[in-house]
């Protein structure tokens, strides 16, 4: 019976199939595509395509967005969980809750809600635009979305991790008499920082990624996109737009890549120390 | 340094865990606070070290009332029931701690860190153990390196929360003997918590007794065997 149910060949091979159909099919089949459809006109139009002023000024906007909201989610995420796990108030459960809010909602939704902020016709608008700030369709705009559809990445990973920790040795780094400074940087930052750093590095995943609530704020003008935007407007032109597109596509399959590269690596150096302390 | 408090109240939203408790820990002495599981020992040490706030009541360290100040500014030496030691730190710099906190012009220089950690390292008989993660430690070392780490920073007060509770019986014995050879030579003013009587009486010159969060009693050893004052004393120390 229990040979017939956990270790039965035919089960194990099952599994392991239906799994490695999938990666192909949902992952490895993708990146192929992408890197053929890329290379199919050469290595000449290919760089040609990222040298162009749109392909640059795309990689240079993302890389700004993530640049801005991976540390002011970081900082809203650590304030999250500090918040939620040393302090008793009233309505905690649900603020947990509301962190998690962008995961439910759709990122168009989120882009939505901005724009009816912030957009001409919006709440804010007027005011805005009598102050010549300008939000929509510009470099704030795209923060706000991201960082909208990106904030409770850095603070969902450290509000178990640091329950699970307690406060024991923040109480008693505070009757050795550590100010709130020394008592953060000194106790209860070295207890979380890998935490942190993963949630940087998935924040800054999605933050690269994000398309749905940027399409909304960031629109379609010229200078203002980011890689998913620019990929998309290639896709749609005329004149080798699939190439173009493919192409573009491919340096964010790179730096997908190397985040993953040091999410793995990150992940090795944290659990050999405490592997290597078990034997 | 005497350490006192007055008419301590305090209740866990419906649940009086303290009340009306006024005790006085003299200069130099070992207190005991003897009770059974849940009467409220820990949260009027915590009180004490100001890492609670009482709901009413007064908290005096050599006749000042420190009610308002803040656990950092007490500094009380503080041995909690389950060590709180720092994981990500080596004994050394576990017992370092309270010396590098200190503020700039306080802050004693590297020889002399090193000096006082050398000496307490000794006091404890941890020589060599430096490098060593609390993890890479048994019960009765981490214990021993929590009362360091409380030393460190010579604290007027020691507070002590169950300090041999995890532990076996031999090394209770041992820690036991140490901690009164040790108060003996310097007279830190103590107040230790157990719920083990033959600790309490052989450890301390007075003994508290506790039970509901409130004061059953107090007095010597002697006292408290020879006439317990209610059915609780009574029967707790099985006279
Ligand atoms: N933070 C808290 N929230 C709610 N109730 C609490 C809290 N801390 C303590 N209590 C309650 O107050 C009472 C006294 O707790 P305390 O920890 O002081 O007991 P104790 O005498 O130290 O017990 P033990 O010997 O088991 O350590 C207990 O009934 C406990 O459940
Ligand atoms: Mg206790």
């Amino acid at each position: 019976m229990k040979r017939a149910t956990t270790d039965h060949w035919l089960v194990r091979y099952l599994l392991i199939g239906v799994v490695l159909a999938f990666i192909v099919v949902f992952l490895a089949f993708p990146v192929f595509v992408i890197l053929y459809e890329a290379l199919k006109l050469g290595l000449q139009f290919y760089f040609s395509t990222l040298g162009e002023h749109q392909s640059r000024s795309a990689v240079r906007m993302t890389l700004l967005v993530a640049l801005t909201v991976v540390p002011v989610n970081t900082l809203f995420g650590v304030c999250a969980a500090w918040a939620v796990t040393h302090f008793q108030f009233k309505g905690k459960a649900l603020l947990i809750s509301l962190i998690e809010i962008p995961l439910w909602v759709s990122p168009v939704i989120g882009g939505l809600v901005f724009a009816l902020i912030f957009g001409r016709q919006g709440w804010l608008g007027p005011w805005l635009d009598d102050h010549g700030i300008q939000v929509m369709f510009a470099f704030p705009g795209i923060v706000l979305g991201t960082a909208f559809v990106t904030f409770p990445f850095v603070a969902r990973g450290l509000i178990p991790l640091m329950q699970s920790q307690g406060s024991a040795e923040e109480q008693a780094a505070l009757t050795l008499g550590a100010n709130g400074w020394q008592l953060f940087w000194r106790v209860s930052f070295p207890k979380i920082k890998w935490g942190v750093l993963y949630g940087m590095i998935l924040c800054n995943a999605r933050a690269m990624g994000e398309f749905g609530a940027v399409s909304i704020l960031a629109g379609t003008v010229d200078d203002k996109m980011t890689m998913p935007l620019q990929v998309e407007q290639y896709y749609l032109s005329m004149d080798q737009g699939l190439s173009k597109a493919f192409a573009l596509a491919s340096v964010l399959l790179l730096l997908s890549a190397v985040t993953l590269v040091v999410k793995i690596a990150l992940e090795w150096r944290h659990l050999v120390p405490s592997a290597r302390r078990l034997h | 340094m005497s350490v006192a408090v007055q008419n301590i109240t305090k209740s866990f939203g419906a649940f009086p865990a303290l009340y009306d408790v006024s005790l006085e820990v003299k200069t130099g002495e070992l207190l005991a606070l003897l009770g059974p599981s849940g009467s409220g020992k820990t949260t009027l040490l915590r009180i004490i070290a100001g890492l609670e706030l009482p709901d009413s009541g007064l908290v005096s360290f050599a006749g000042e009332d420190v009610t308002d100040k803040s656990a950092y500014e007490r500094k009380a030496g503080f041995v909690f029931q389950h060590y709180a030691l720092f994981q990500h730190m080596n004994v050394f710099e576990n017992i370092a701690f309270g010396l590098r906190v200190l503020p700039r012009r306080k802050r004693p220089n590297r020889e002399a860190v090193t000096k006082r950690v050398g000496d307490l390292l000794q006091l404890i008989q941890l020589e060599g153990y430096e490098k060593r993660l609390p993890s890479q430690l048994s019960g009765g070392q981490r214990q021993r390196v929590a009362l360091a780490r409380a030393l460190a920073i010579e604290p007027r007060v020691l507070l002590l929360d169950e300090p041999f509770g995890a532990l076996d019986a031999k090394v209770r014995k041992d820690l036991r003997k140490w901690l009164r050879h040790f108060h003996e030579r310097t007279h830190l003013t103590s107040l230790f918590v157990t719920h083990d009587q033959d600790e309490a009486f052989e450890l301390a010159d007075r003994v508290v007794v506790f039970n509901q969060g409130r004061i059953q009693q107090i007095g010597s050893p002697d006292d408290l065997r020879k006439n317990p004052q209610n059915d609780f004393v009574r029967e707790f120390l099985e006279v």
